[in-house]
């Protein structure tokens, strides 16, 4: 395999035309990215937030209206996408259906012109790769969803591109099967160390497969980090909305010092670890995931119980405090005590689990 | 502002693809050539013109008169003297430049004399022609103050409407029996597909032959069954009845779909509320199915103004548009700037129709009818309704069927109306009569004309849905508008367009006459049907099987060759069958452009007809629909057996 190579997007932005009021809208903004050799890099978003015109403008399908691509150090404005070193793995498959695995997978190879014996060496190779051996003469319609899947990742990364770039590969599949490939892409992914950017608007799906996550709102990057940062460390309330769920208490800094901050939260004081240094005197957001807050007798902050369902994994309660309400997952009931709707109760948690934003 | 970096890049891209940048400049030359050009050509040649005259009063006879250039030169040249709304004149030719001393008027062509000269009394007038070029529309007033024209005009509206309602009504009549109405007998089902194939299969006059031969005045029905002894089918009613039958099988096909799509829910609601059924019809199904029955009738309406070889074969003295171009171009006249004027008229109309059917009615029809019924509809059993829908639908598949069998009752019968004995007399007149050579000419030159269409039209479609480029629009616009052309308009275009070169420049002039024109006026008269049929194919394939093959390093001709096509094959092989079945049996083009070197079946066919020797031109016709029949079979055959494979058919 040749030289790994990253991705480099230089401030790209592709603009659209808005149909109905004529006026030219950015679909992407100006956003930068630096993809390192080998790295595992997912666009995570809404659907509109721009990320599938970013993968297509790195296959060359969209050419982006500021900005300049690389792959490597080459600049690939310019290149059509046949011209492009990068394989994509369709949402569709986009399987030819006049011809069978072999002759999937063999396509780009004889574009390439190399020898029968060298294709065939390779087909096998990687089908046996994507654990499809033996189904060479299967026509594309005889075979599972899954199976479609495995051979139009065979055939993108039969060529050795590289970078192999995923429009939302898995979302056809059913729940399952889902997570059994995305084990899959990342399994193959690490053997063979190659570049890829993958899009999706699944979290569970960015979290479980990435090197690092990027997402992305309203056409510009929200935040990009580990799939950890992005979790435990969100830059915004979007951000923390968007992967997992959040709850938000509205906070009112008091003090700060000595890496301590004491905030009021509905009148009541809490003293919390500020290893990012917030300031007193300002309006913040506390940030608790619902399985980071406990229910008890004792707590910090008291609430009340409005919803209390059995989830089989968790206790979900849904609490007031104050004005706000809680969402808690609170694991292996079957030793607790469970609260009902209406019961007063407090609601606690970890200070270092909660992120002030 | 570098917002138009993405433009500059793709056209960047775009550049880095030489096959598709010389396919798609190609292809707009070819778009440019032989269908812009020709029609530019003719409203040209309407306003427009190189061979025009002045006149000017002179009280002498033209022996003593002399026109003078600058330099007091006689130029001029007697031609010939004549009278013009009892306006004595002589016509006198000036090469040169001339002076006039009292001008009367400038016109483009000595046929409109009577709208230049004044109202007779006056004196002698001289008329000088001259090569200079002038533009006037003189051409538009003047057919429009010609009986002859206006006549035509309203004739063939009056029959486009009659021809557009009973081709409609008909053809909504079999929908709804085929759709609505469980039908008992699988014979009427078997009728049903043989009449809508017999249109595709049959030669355009075919019905006009028959109708002669049935109802005429030896008609076969009309005087030996009814005994009716001066029955007269030429004339408006005979057209009409011909354009309906053959029409309204396209009626039927597009109204088939169109009710298929309706959601029958909708109408079982309104029948649960309380509606009879011919309420939930005239309440519900019909003001649904309204878009699309104005589609139908638009449809019906450019073919039946567009149809020459009916009006020709049993038109009579009834004049249609298509019909008086014709005969203004051959018929001794040879006011060519009048029948690039009445062309104009013929073209703007069908343009119209065509405009109005395209973007309006096609949009609201696919706004009313969206998506696929969720279920089957409960058919209707009602013996009080089914019995007369079934008789009548019956009694027309009948009817429609014994007109075309009658076609080789003709030509075995020994002298139709008189002498009923079998005989293969007419074919054995056939074939001493150049009848071999016309079915090798049409046969070759259809045959060549059928695969240049078919990948044409694969080409175009391609490029129309799968890519974008500065100038898509154009290339679907002017290949789906060929579509609106009538064959005569066409043909009148290429004659002014190509009879003296490109321009009148002498480029392309050899083209002019050969067997190169009559193939390139069937590739032009079939590439909308082909581009249709391709681009809803393709419209079904997803594109990112494409951009998959593109993505792994396969440039646009690789990507055509490798995965579109194949793809699209069943559409590539009806393509190729349908332009070789509409070349072959072509006439309103190409009847004003074949030269005597070429024969061609269709030309026969209207010659022999025309002279009144139905026998022969019943054999043409038998052998003529023999090969077509034999054509779709065969089609039929490969597309089973080499089409798309089950495996593609079900992917989409």
């Amino acid at each position: 395999m040749a030289d790994k190579q990253g991705v480099r997007i230089d401030a790209i932005s592709k603009i659209y035309t808005d149909p109905k009021t004529r006026k030219p809208f950015y679909a992407v903004d100006k956003i930068s990215l630096d993809i390192l050799p080998g790295e595992f890099v997912t666009l995570l978003g809404p659907s509109g937030c721009g990320k599938t015109t970013t993968l297509r403008m790195i296959a060359g399908f969209e050419s982006p209206d500021e900005g300049e691509i690389y792959i490597g150090n080459q600049p690939i404005n310019h290149l059509t996408p046949n011209k492009r070193d990068t394989a994509m793995v369709f949402q569709s498959y986009a399987l030819f259906p006049h011809y069978n695995v072999f002759d999937n997978v063999a396509y780009g190879l004889k574009l390439r012109g190399l020898s029968k014996e060298e294709i065939h060496d390779k087909v096998t190779r990687i089908l046996n790769l994507v654990e499809l051996p033996g189904m060479e003469a299967r026509m594309t319609n005889q075979l599972s969803g899954g199976q479609q899947q495995r051979v139009a990742l065979a055939r993108a990364l039969v060529v050795e591109p590289a970078v192999l770039l995923f429009d939302e590969p898995l979302s056809n599949l059913d729940a399952k099967l889902r997570i059994t490939m995305r084990t899959e892409i990342r399994r193959i992914q690490q053997q063979l160390g190659i570049t890829a950017v993958y899009v999706t608007h699944d979290q569970a799906e960015a979290m479980s497969i990435s090197d690092r996550i990027v997402i992305m709102d309203k056409g510009v990057i929200a935040q990009a980090g580990t799939p950890h940062e992005i979790y435990y460390h969100p830059n915004s309330a979007f951000v923390a909305d968007f992967i997992g769920e959040a709850n938000f208490l509205p906070a009112k800094a008091l003090a700060a010092e000595g890496g301590q901050i004491r905030l009021s939260i509905h009148g009541h004081e809490v003293t919390l670890p500020n290893p990012s240094g917030f300031a007193a005197g300002r309006d913040c957001q506390l940030m608790l995931r619902p399985e980071a807050a406990q229910i008890g007798h004792t707590g910090l902050l008291p609430c009340e119980v409005t919803l209390s369902t059995f989830m089989g994994a968790y206790q979900s309660y849904h609490v007031m405090v104050g004005d706000s309400l809680v969402k808690i997952s609170d694991p292996c009931p079957i030793n607790k005590h469970i609260f009902q709707v209406g019961d007063q109760a407090w609601l606690g948690f970890e200070p270092n689990c909660v992120h002030l934003l | 502002m570098t917002a138009h970096q993405s433009a500059r890049l793709e056209r960047k891209k775009l550049l880095a693809d030489p096959v598709l940048i010389i396919t798609i400049v190609l292809l707009t030359l070819f778009l440019l050539l032989f269908i812009l050009y020709p029609l530019g050509m003719l409203l040209a040649d309407s306003v427009f013109s190189t061979e025009s005259f002045v006149a000017y009063t002179v009280a002498e006879r033209p022996e003593d008169m002399t026109v003078t250039d600058a330099q007091g030169q006689a130029t001029d040249r007697f031609i010939r003297q004549g009278q013009a709304r009892k306006t004595p004149y002589y016509v006198v030719e000036s090469t040169e430049g001339f002076q006039v001393k009292e001008e009367l008027g400038r016109s483009t062509s000595l046929l409109y004399l009577d709208s230049v000269l004044p109202e007779g009394g006056q004196d002698t007038v001289v008329v000088v022609q001259t090569r200079q070029p002038l533009f006037t529309f003189q051409a538009f007033p003047h057919i429009f103050g010609d009986y002859t024209f206006i006549r035509a005009l309203t004739n063939t509206l009056q029959l486009g409407v009659i021809t557009a309602l009973g081709g409609t009504l008909i053809g909504l009549l079999f929908a709804y029996v085929d759709t609505y109405v469980r039908v008992r007998t699988r014979l009427l089902k078997k009728l049903f597909d043989i009449v809508s194939l017999l249109p595709v299969v049959s030669p355009p006059f075919v019905l006009s032959l028959s109708m002669i031969l049935l109802f005429g005045k030896s008609g076969l029905i009309t005087r030996k069954v009814l005994g009716i002894y001066d029955s007269d089918v030429y004339g408006m009613w005979g057209i009409a009845i011909v354009q309906i039958l053959t029409f309204f099988p396209v009626c039927y096909m597009m109204l088939k779909g169109l009710l298929k799509n309706i959601d029958p829910s909708m109408e079982e609601a309104a029948r649960d509320m309380g509606a009879s059924r011919w309420k939930v019809f005239t309440t519900v199904t019909f003001p649904l199915m309204l878009p699309g029955l104005g589609n139908a009738f638009l449809v019906t309406f450019i073919e039946s103004v567009a149809d020459f070889a009916n009006p020709m074969i049993i038109g009579g003295s009834f004049d249609t548009l298509a019909t008086t171009i014709y005969l203004r171009i051959t018929g001794g006249s040879y006011d060519t700037q009048g029948a690039a004027a009445m062309a104009v008229v013929l073209l703007s109309l069908t343009i119209m129709m065509f405009l109005i059917q395209k973007y309006y009615l096609e949009a609201k029809t696919a706004a009313t009818l969206t998506g696929k019924a969720s279920r089957e509809r409960m058919l209707i059993t009602d013996r009080s309704v089914t019995r007369p829908l079934t008789v009548l639908c019956s009694l027309l598949s009948v009817f429609v069927i014994m007109m075309y069998v009658a076609i080789p009752f003709g030509s075995l019968f020994k002298l139709w109306g008189r002498d009923y004995s079998l005989s293969f007399r007419w074919y054995e007149q056939l074939f001493k009569q150049d009848g071999l050579k016309a079915f090798r000419d049409s046969f070759v030159l259809s045959l060549i004309a059928s695969p240049i269409t078919a990948l044409l039209s694969m080409i175009i479609s391609y490029l129309v849905v799968k890519r974008r480029f500065r100038g898509r629009g154009f290339i679907e616009f002017v290949s789906i508008l060929a579509m609106a052309v009538p064959g005569t308009v066409l043909g009148v275009g290429f004659i002014r367009g190509f009879a003296g070169g490109v321009l009148r420049t002498g480029f392309l002039q050899g083209i002019y006459g050969t067997a190169a024109i009559l193939v390139i006026v069937f590739v032009v008269r079939s590439l909308p049907v082909g581009t249709r049929s391709g681009i809803s194919a393709l419209r079904q394939i997803h594109p990112s099987i494409e951009e998959s093959a593109y993505d792994l390093g396969a440039g646009s001709g690789k990507v055509f060759t490798s995965i579109t096509l194949p793809l699209i094959k069943d559409s590539f092989l009806s393509g190729l069958v349908t332009t070789f079945v509409r070349s072959i049996t072509a006439i309103s083009a190409i009847i004003l452009l074949v030269t005597p070197r070429y024969l061609l079946i269709t030309t026969r066919i209207n010659e022999f007809a025309e002279k009144g020797s139905y026998g022969v031109a019943c054999a043409y016709a038998t052998i003529l629909i023999a090969i077509v029949y034999a054509a779709i079979l065969l089609m039929n055959l490969v597309i089973k057996y080499f089409g798309t494979s089950k495996a593609v058919r079900e992917a989409k």
